[in-house]
């Protein structure tokens, strides 16, 4: 089933309804936001709390000679200096990685990024530590780095993890995907083959908070209370629980609001290990926030793929196969947050959203000396890399074929009644239309006329664009046979209790970092129990209070607790049912569900409402048979497959001819999410992604110069958009539901960051037709779309 | 957050208060007017400073725009706002708008200075470019009294100037001239962006409609704003035209020093040298025209 709706205007009004269940309305959480109401972590103090100042590594390759602490600690403030050398008397010095590494909380032997944890300094204020630094003496012997990913697999090249028994080079992993020999056929028989090196330069997530913690060790106790900024409680607990040897029914970690993950706060970083080491050592709290420069120096990047596509078609448009290399850049560590049989998280989907009858990746990934990370800024797990790829291959081969890029892409797509269609590359997308979502975008940015004006603007001379992409996602983080983080499985715990007056307070594994969960989680629950969403509480964030599951990264939200607390809810109305049946003394089966009440089969006035059976529940009288009282459920829910979402993008741009500079003058997004749970909410996700998107194509990228000195270290430097880079986003919807998900909703929360970047680059390309230009590497900044004008373009590293 | 390293801090009463601070002080003092370049730097350590004299309280000293027929003064403390806001400025001389619609955000616009901005000496400061093609002069106070300096002599090399460690910047002065129109230019790669290259522009027409005198001053391209008098010279006496634009162009894009970094390469910033000072003149003739 697909349904095309409308876009309505953003008004306010429009928003500010009152929905029992599904539907527009204000967010629960936003009167505290803008209020200056809300509880971040660096919101909370303690008595007698103390504060942790890393330093960090003023080189990218060294070996660490010498720390002479002394002057440090004979500071009146300081309490404490931590090294290395401390740790690893604790057995602390390294830990894993959620990718099945190490990385060292504090150097031990040699430093491996500019930005690396050396040593920490807990004193009295944030002033005196940060102060104290300065006095920590340290004595590299400084090496060559490996900044080049081209160049990290060459014999001179110096092994970065010799830490590692036995290793003699800078080989990270292979991975493949796909049917080698089978696509070697398709690329055989093809007319037409295209291939371009085509790079995902590194960038940063930059949320507006920066990571921090507050450990609260209670020595008598033997209890840690832990606030941190964390995409995923649960999870961390777990591995704390692990790496400190602390029982885990001892640990609690509290992540308070969030301000933005984007997948930047899902890895446990080395100054969350610091502050609970600090907190154990000085037997206070401590408080540890990361400045703006160390989240940007330090923390999860993004991307960094240098990837070579070749797509094999038919001389009149029939896409036969897609092959891909990929150079894969994982810093020092291999820190990226995937399900573990995913190193490459979801980039297989780079088949895009095409039927074809071959396809086949082969990547190699490298260490380098540079900061860890690699899956973050709403990546979906890589599926921003892939459809990048997809989607700018595909317009290479319309330029090549001369073809329309929208009359290629609908020649090609997967057909409706070929769902669920399993990819050449394995995977089972659950259902899609894709040509209605295509055509709606299509009509919105009225695609003819805009060829049209786009004819004359080059006749005259004017550079204008017009680029178009097409993605499906595959997010929902999953079915627990075959995804685990470090082997805890992806499935998501939901508890929902219903007070004696109808009031009811949902607990989810989940956290939300700016996403909306305490309306969006609120309203699936009131649509199944038929109750208003402001009388749902939404509980989440704080291990001893809420169910165990994975958090919050790659869309996987209303995906895995969205099911949770849809059924939970059904759970819990199954137990109304009981209890009404007592009340009308009828059979259960007799009653008849109303969103909010049941009735005898065929006498309305009967009805009793879900708040009535609460209160029967709780209450003095009578309950049938067999049944306990109160009204509640819990429930882990283990999704059979991930959902997959699917959008199309048109982005008209106009390049200056004389300064090269680029604006996005329109941007049209068609999103299928399948079942809207808030349409606002939605839509701030859209927004919010193509936002991010524009940061992306046009000027954001983490470089490094050749020492390996990250030249992204500031928000001066490191350019993120603003209101003034971006159109008044058009976007539309069509709905086609997940027909395995419980309310039939797919993940949203990245599909336009996902969906973006190539519509934004395809559209300056095509701006840069006249030139000849077919592909231009992001960012495209004023110099970069001045090279490729003529005729020099150049990759960004 | 980042904090700075511990310095002291003192609210200056009057001028002569500061001058006589700095005085006692020497270069380990420092003043702070909009503290929008000062404070970053000390907060990311670049530079710590052990003193800190605070001018804002000298808004009835320094901070004011004196429009005259013949001189506008502005004082050192007059903030980018004001200088945004002011009818009597754009109308005299318009590359003062264009310049700070473009210069950082309205946050730091409400604070930053125009003295603080030419005394920072930032390579890729607009404003000291437009100073430069309004040829401004600068009034610098010492315990000696007061001293003028021409801006082409202002800036002594990357964030140093002809402003003494005891000295302070008191006011620019502009002089009005007839049938004069001025525009500035700027590429940047995101709004509130250091530019890549900007440039500005000023002509005055003779009353047949050549051009009397016309002078370009141009950021991001070197270590301090460059002014071209080559230009000048080039344009003195002549028609307005494109062609004449070019030629201008070309003289700008072969008389500046950028350099490559992650803002663009040198041969797109002297292409935008070129481009951009085209621009500018394109414009400023035009409005001088329409002033009559
Ligand atoms: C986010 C951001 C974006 C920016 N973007 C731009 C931009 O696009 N273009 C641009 O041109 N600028 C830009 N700036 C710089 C901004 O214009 C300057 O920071 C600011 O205006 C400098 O003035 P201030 O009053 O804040 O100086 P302060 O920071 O207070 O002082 C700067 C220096 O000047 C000295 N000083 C100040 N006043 C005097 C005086 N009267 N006599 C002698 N010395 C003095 C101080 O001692 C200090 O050394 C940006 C700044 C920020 C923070």
């Amino acid at each position: 089933m697909t349904t095309v709706g409308d876009r309505k205007p953003a008004g306010f009004e429009d928003n500010d309804q009152h929905p029992v269940g599904h539907g527009r309305m204000l967010r629960k959480e936003d009167p505290r936001f803008v209020r200056g109401r809300g509880n971040y972590v660096d919101d909370v103090q303690l008595p007698g709390m103390l504060h942790l100042a890393i330093l960090r590594a003023p080189v990218a390759h060294a070996r660490l000679v010498s720390i002479d602490t002394t002057a440090a600690e004979a500071h009146p403030k300081v309490k404490a200096v931590v090294t290395g050398a401390t740790l690893e008397t604790l057995n602390l010095a390294w830990m894993p990685t959620l990718s099945n590494d190490v990385q060292a909380v504090l150097v031990t032997d040699k430093v491996r990024f500019q930005g690396q944890e050396v040593a920490f300094v807990v004193a009295e204020d944030r002033y005196a530590a940060r102060d104290a630094l300065e006095l920590i003496d340290v004595e590299y012997d400084v090496l060559d780095p490996v900044i080049d990913v081209r160049r990290a697999l060459e014999d001179a090249a110096p092994v970065i993890r010799d830490d590692l028994e036995g290793k003699t080079d800078n080989h990270c992993f292979d991975w493949e995907t796909g049917d080698a020999a089978a696509t070697e056929a398709v690329f055989a028989k093809a007319d037409v083959v295209v291939s371009q090196d085509i790079v995902y330069p590194r960038v940063h997530p930059a949320p507006m908070e920066t990571c921090g913690a507050v450990a609260d060790f209670d020595p008598v106790e033997g209890r840690l209370t832990l606030w941190s900024t964390t995409q995923a409680p649960h999870a961390h607990r777990t591995l704390y629980a692990i790496v400190a040897g602390l029982p885990e029914h001892k640990i609690r970690v509290i992540s308070p609001d969030i301000g933005g993950g984007f997948g930047n706060k899902v890895p446990i970083y080395p100054g969350y290990v610091c502050a609970v080491v600090g907190s154990i050592v000085t037997g206070k709290p401590v408080k540890w926030m990361e400045d703006r420069s160390e989240n940007l120096v330090s923390t999860g990047f993004a991307r960094d793929y240098v990837m070579r596509g070749e797509i094999a078609a038919t001389r009149d448009g029939r896409i036969l196969g897609i092959r891909t290399h990929v150079l894969a850049d994982h810093g020092a560590f291999n820190g990226t947050a995937a399900p573990v049989k995913y190193p490459a998280g979801f980039f297989g989907v780079f088949t895009g959203s095409y039927d074809l009858e071959a396809a086949y990746c082969h990547m190699t990934a490298v260490y380098t000396n540079k900061a860890p990370g690699g899956v973050a800024y709403a990546c979906s797990f890589r599926i921003t890399e892939a459809v990048y790829l997809v989607e700018r291959i595909v317009d290479c081969l319309a330029a090549e074929l001369a073809m329309d890029p929208v009359e290629l892409r609908l020649k090609n797509f997967i057909k409706p009644e070929q769902f669920p269609y399993t990819t050449k590359t394995g995977w089972v997308y659950d259902s899609g239309n894709y040509e209605p979502t295509m055509r709606k975008a299509m009509d919105l940015a009225g695609y003819e006329d805009l060829r049209r004006e786009q004819a004359e603007k080059r006749a005259r001379g004017e550079l204008m664009g017009i680029g178009v992409s097409f993605f499906t996602e595959a997010v929902g983080a999953g079915p627990r046979k075959h995804m685990d983080i470090l082997g805890l499985g992806m499935a998501d715990g939901c508890e929902l209790r219903v007070h004696p007056t109808g009031k009811a307070v949902v607990r989810l594994s989940v956290q939300s970092q700016g996403q909306g969960h305490e309306t969006t989680f609120a309203q699936i629950v009131g649509e199944e129990l038929g109750i208003p969403p402001a009388d749902v509480d939404v509980v989440h964030g704080d291990t001893d209070n809420t169910p165990f599951g994975l958090g919050t990264y790659g869309s996987r939200s209303t995906p895995v607790s969205g099911g949770a607390a849809a059924l939970v809810a059904r759970k819990v109305r199954d137990k109304a049912r009981i209890v009404a049946s007592g009340m009308l003394e009828v059979s259960a089966d007799d009653l008849v569900w109303d969103k909010g009440s049941f009735h005898v089969a065929g006498d309305p006035s009967t009805a009793v409402t879900i708040q009535d059976i609460a209160m029967r529940a709780h209450g003095a009288g009578d309950l049938p048979e067999g049944y306990e009282g109160a009204l509640e459920a819990q429930i882990t829910y283990n999704p059979p497959n991930l959902t997959y979402p699917h959008g199309a993008y048109i982005c008209v741009v106009d390049v200056d001819p004389g300064t090269a500079q680029v604006k996005v003058r329109r941007f049209v997004a068609v999103d299928d999410c399948g079942t809207r749970i808030n349409p606002m909410i939605i839509e701030g996700q859209i927004h919010g992604g193509l936002t991010d998107g524009v940061g992306m194509a046009l000027m954001e990228i983490v470089a490094f110069d050749e020492d390996g000195n990250c030249l992204g270290g500031s928000l001066m430097d490191y350019l993120l958009p603003t209101a003034m880079e971006v159109p008044d986003w058009e976007t539309g919807f069509t709905v086609t539901p997940s027909p395995h998900h419980p309310i039939g909703a797919k993940g949203v929360g990245e599909s336009a960051t996902v969906g973006s970047p190539p519509a934004i680059v395809n559209a300056v390309v095509d701006a840069l037709a006249p030139f000849g230009v077919r592909h231009a590497d992001m960012p495209l900044t004023p110099s970069r779309v001045w090279d490729a004008m003529r005729g020099q373009a150049r990759p960004p590293i | 957050m980042q904090v700075p390293a511990p310095f002291e801090y003192e609210r200056a009463t009057s001028v002569d208060h500061a001058i006589g601070l700095l005085e006692r002080l020497g270069g380990s003092a420092r003043l702070v007017a909009g503290g929008h370049s000062l404070l970053p730097m000390m907060k990311l350590r670049l530079a710590n400073f052990e003193y800190l004299i605070d001018i804002n309280d000298l808004r009835d000293e320094l901070g004011y725009l004196d429009v005259r027929t013949d001189e506008i003064r502005i004082g050192a403390l007059t903030r980018h706002r004001e200088l945004l806001e002011s009818d009597e400025l754009a109308a005299a001389f318009p590359i003062f708008r264009d310049a700070e619609k473009v210069i950082a955000d309205p946050v730091v616009r409400n604070w930053g200075t125009l003295g603080g901005s030419l005394c920072q000496a930032d390579p890729s400061e607009d404003l000291s470019a437009v100073c430069t093609t309004l040829d401004g002069r600068c009034v610098i106070r010492g315990q000696s009294g007061e001293r003028v300096v021409p801006m082409t002599e202002f800036h002594r090399g990357p964030y140093e100037t002809a402003v003494g460690d005891d000295e302070i910047l008191i006011e620019i002065r502009f002089p009005v001239r007839p049938r004069g129109g001025s525009a500035f230019e700027k590429v940047e790669r995101r709004a509130g962006d250091w530019a890549v290259v900007s440039a500005g522009a000023a002509v005055w027409l003779l009353d047949d409609g050549r051009i009397a005198d016309a002078r370009v001053g141009l950021a991001a391209v070197g270590p301090n704003t460059t002014a071209l008098p080559e230009i000048s010279a080039a344009l003195t006496g002549r028609e307005p035209s494109e062609e004449l634009y070019d030629e201008a162009g070309r003289l700008a894009a072969q008389g500046c020093r950028p350099e490559s970094d992650m803002r663009g390469s040198e041969e797109y910033k002297r292409h935008l040298a070129g481009e951009l000072t085209k621009r500018a003149l394109r414009r400023s003739v035009e409005r001088a025209r329409e002033r009559g």
